[in-house]
């Protein structure tokens, strides 16, 4: 190139090289591991807070990708990812199964709620089990709506309708609308829209923009979310930091990250509880 | 292709035989046979669309004739090296005048330190050694015409050939341009130049070709042609009563 | 009206804060497109300057294809750039998903075809003008080239910072290789469409008239630059 104009965009462009923040070239023993997992556990927060905690205790930096579940266990099987943190049981039971991940622990839970505009056309006010609240809007044909992402929360979403006996794939356009995006994005189309739909109740808190939404069903035991820990099995992908995501998996399950947990509050509400029935935490992940 | 001419043989003359040129169904340029000799100047005159800026193309070798022959008594490859083209609207790099010849220079390969001395030169012989290091194209209409002649001149060609010079310049820089013109041809350099202007023929021409539809009509010495024109196309030329 | 002075009023804070993610994420957003930028231009414009100037035959063809894929979307680049970095794709080995080279790959791939193509359209309406000088002065199809792409210097900024301004405003390529990662990968239009989600409307916002005031000042400045060289040359 003959131009004296390029060069100077070059030269430019090798400054910002120079001082940029991110530059990972400067420290290469940096120790990081990539961990897959769903848009509920960051948009609340929760991750970047145990994160911070973990990489103050041990040096190692958790890189977060938040994608659904269904995208984040492709990504484990795959070997993008060093370990998941997901919520969906059934898919999670299968991918041990299926020998990408050598062993499955609980972490911690949250649960499902369904929101809708306080007029609740269908009346799932008075209603008191999830699957009663479904029944009630399809037989109304309010406009609900689903991520149709492949999610843990579409997952769950699909359990309960099968549960109530209805098939909602054929209405998909009339009144059940799929958004196919995250659920932050959905509660934005279901605040526009006034429609109802299922979320996780981290998302939901964490939400600037609720407008007229209001929780109307919520405590129903089905609607308990229970999350799960999964190392990528570095038999099927040798590549994997299986070292570093058992220390983070333990740090987890130890009382200090349990205690973590359980101490994350947004808008003064707790929103995720630590599931301490895998008693002895660390220890139990040896088996 | 020519054999090889040893190295002493002069470059001229140039030889048109029958060489024709074709666009398409249109004709041209047709049956073209002439010679050109160092020495004079040659004028290529004749109205608009008479076909002389195309000759003077394929002389050049830019482009190639449709049929006939074009040969140099020197060879084809010596007369690429030793020839160069003015266009009638030179075009000028964006870059000050003095890099502009040094381009041309190290086209040839000429190292960068004899670029600069010999573009000095040729900037002083037409009277640009203190727009040197001006854009080119900011340079006057007759600014830019010396500057073209200068790029020229700096390749020292042993043919130059030149298509309208001056034609949409004023008088004064009209004047300067062929002044400098004759200079080059009192130093040595063949001269082949087109013109619709008949006065400026009068004024550079040695020799006439008179063009008409593609044709060459008369081929005379100037002082011939403009006193005993043959042809009845070049009487009514000459009487400025031809356009075309 | 309410949400225009509260974007305005969130893009002041940001700015005046000197919040130091904002610093980062504004940087590794310049870094990642300043990177496509060089890479595409080192690619784009010798390859479009030839395309240019050089016949041969299919070349109509490959100019058609060239201009389609000025058009390329994102989502779809991304796409083949994950399938391309994933483990079990040629260069899973590299380790290169989720990393800002990851994005850097993809936003080149995006852009590398707005330049070459606006370069190949500039540098042929150049070689209509100079072609024949070039060629009388002894110029080859490579020298041309070269001389033309210097020549039309100030136009090829244009087409260079069209390609730069396609990759900081893209968020779909990005999002996909990238994968958004706090201090890792998080970018601009990442952050933007994060908010978003998040119902952070007037911080996504601000953040928006950050992007359009850093690509007003990077094509302004350009265009200063072109002014005064312009009148120099």
């Amino acid at each position: 190139m003959s131009s004296r104009t390029f060069p100077i965009i070059a030269l430019a462009i090798a400054m910002l090289f120079g001082c940029s923040p991110a530059d990972e070239t400067s420290e290469p023993e940096a120790v990081f591991i990539i961990l897959g997992s769903t848009t509920s556990t960051r948009d609340s927060g929760l991750l970047a807070d145990l994160t911070e905690r973990f990489r103050a205790r041990t040096g190692i930096e958790v890189r977060v990708i938040a994608a659904g579940t269904g995208r984040a266990l492709e990504y484990g099987r795959r070997g993008d990812v060093d370990m998941l943190l997901v919520h969906h049981r059934p898919s999670e039971d299968a991918f041990v199964a299926e020998g990408y991940a050598p062993y499955r622990r609980d972490l911690m839970y949250n649960d499902f709620v369904i929101v809708g505009p306080p007029d609740d056309p269908a009346k799932i006010r008075g209603t008191s089990t999830a699957t009663d609240a479904l029944a009630a809007i399809a037989a109304s044909e309010s406009p609900f709506l689903s991520r149709g992402d492949d999610s843990g929360t579409h997952k769950k979403e699909h359990g309960l309708w099968a549960e109530a006996g209805i098939d909602p794939g054929p209405h998909s356009g009339t009144w059940y609308r799929e958004t196919g995006s995250g659920m932050g994005a959905t509660l934005n189309v279901a605040a526009e829209m006034a429609a109802y739909t299922l979320t996780d109740r981290g998302t939901w808190l964490a939400s600037a923009n609720h407008q007229d939404l209001e929780i109307l069903l919520e405590g129903d035991p089905p609607l308990r979310n229970p999350y799960g820990l999964l190392p990528i099995d570095p038999e099927r992908h040798p590549h994997v930091k299986f070292e570093a995501a058992e220390t983070f998996i333990h740090w987890l399950l130890s009382d200090e990250g349990l205690d973590a947990i359980d101490a994350f509050k947004v808008r003064g509400e707790q929103l995720f509880f630590a599931d301490r029935s895998d008693s002895g935490g660390a220890a139990a992940v040896s088996d | 292709m020519q054999p090889e001419a040893p190295p002493n043989t002069p470059l001229l003359p140039l030889r048109f035989e029958r060489v024709g040129y074709r666009s398409r169904s249109t004709s041209l340029l047709e049956e073209l046979s002439f010679s050109l000799d160092a020495g004079p100047v040659s004028v290529i005159l004749g109205p608009n669309g008479a076909g002389k800026t195309l000759a003077l193309r394929i002389a050049n070798g830019l482009i190639a004739p449709s049929s006939g022959v074009v040969s140099w008594n020197g060879g084809t490859e010596r007369a690429r090296a030793e020839s160069t083209l003015v266009f009638q609207r030179p075009v000028l790099l964006r870059r000050s005048a003095r890099a502009n010849i040094e381009y041309a220079l190290r086209l040839r390969g000429m190292a960068r330190k004899e670029c600069r001395s010999r573009a000095e030169v040729a900037l002083g012989a037409l009277g640009l050694s203190k727009l040197g290091d001006r854009p080119a194209r900011l340079l006057s209409g007759g600014e830019q015409h010396r500057l073209a002649l200068a790029r020229a001149r700096a390749l020292a060609p042993t043919v130059l050939f030149l298509d309208e010079p001056a034609a949409s310049l004023d008088p004064g820089a009209t004047r300067a341009l062929e002044t400098s013109i004759t200079n080059l041809r009192d130093a040595g350099t063949k001269i082949i130049m087109t013109t619709h202007d008949l006065e400026q023929a009068r004024r550079m021409a040695d020799e006439i070709l008179f063009f008409h539809r593609g044709r060459l009509l008369e081929h005379a010495s100037a002082e011939a042609f403009f006193g005993d024109p043959k042809c009845i196309e070049a009487k009514k030329f000459l009487a400025r009563e031809l356009t075309s | 009206m309410g949400w225009i002075g509260d974007a305005l009023a969130a893009a002041f804070e940001l700015i005046v804060g000197g919040d130091p993610e904002l610093g980062e994420i504004v940087a590794l957003s310049l870094r990642v497109s300043g990177t496509a930028l060089l890479v595409s231009s080192v690619i784009g414009l010798p390859f479009g300057a030839l395309l240019g100037i050089v016949r041969f035959p299919g070349r109509r063809g490959v100019v058609i294809v060239l201009n389609t894929l000025m058009g390329l979307p994102p989502v779809v680049v991304g796409l083949g750039v994950l399938l391309l970095l994933s483990r079990p794709g040629p260069l899973g080995h590299l380790g290169l998903l989720f990393t800002p080279e990851a994005m850097m790959i993809a936003q080149s791939i995006l852009i590398t075809p707005i330049v070459a193509a606006l370069t190949r359209q500039t540098i042929e309406d150049a070689f209509d003008e100079y072609g024949e000088q070039l060629r009388s002065l002894g110029a080859g199809r490579l020298r041309s080239a070269a001389t033309l792409l210097y020549e039309a210097r100030f136009t090829l900024l244009t087409a260079v910072l069209a390609g730069f301004g396609r990759a900081i405003a893209e968020v779909g390529a990005v999002q996909i290789v990238g994968g958004n990662i706090a201090h890792v990968t998080r970018i601009m239009t990442t952050t933007i469409a994060l908010d978003t989600n998040r119902g952070e409307f007037a911080l996504a916002m601000g953040l928006g008239i950050i992007l359009l005031l850093l690509a007003l000042a990077i094509v302004g400045s350009a265009e200063i630059l072109r002014g005064v060289a312009n009148r120099a040359a």
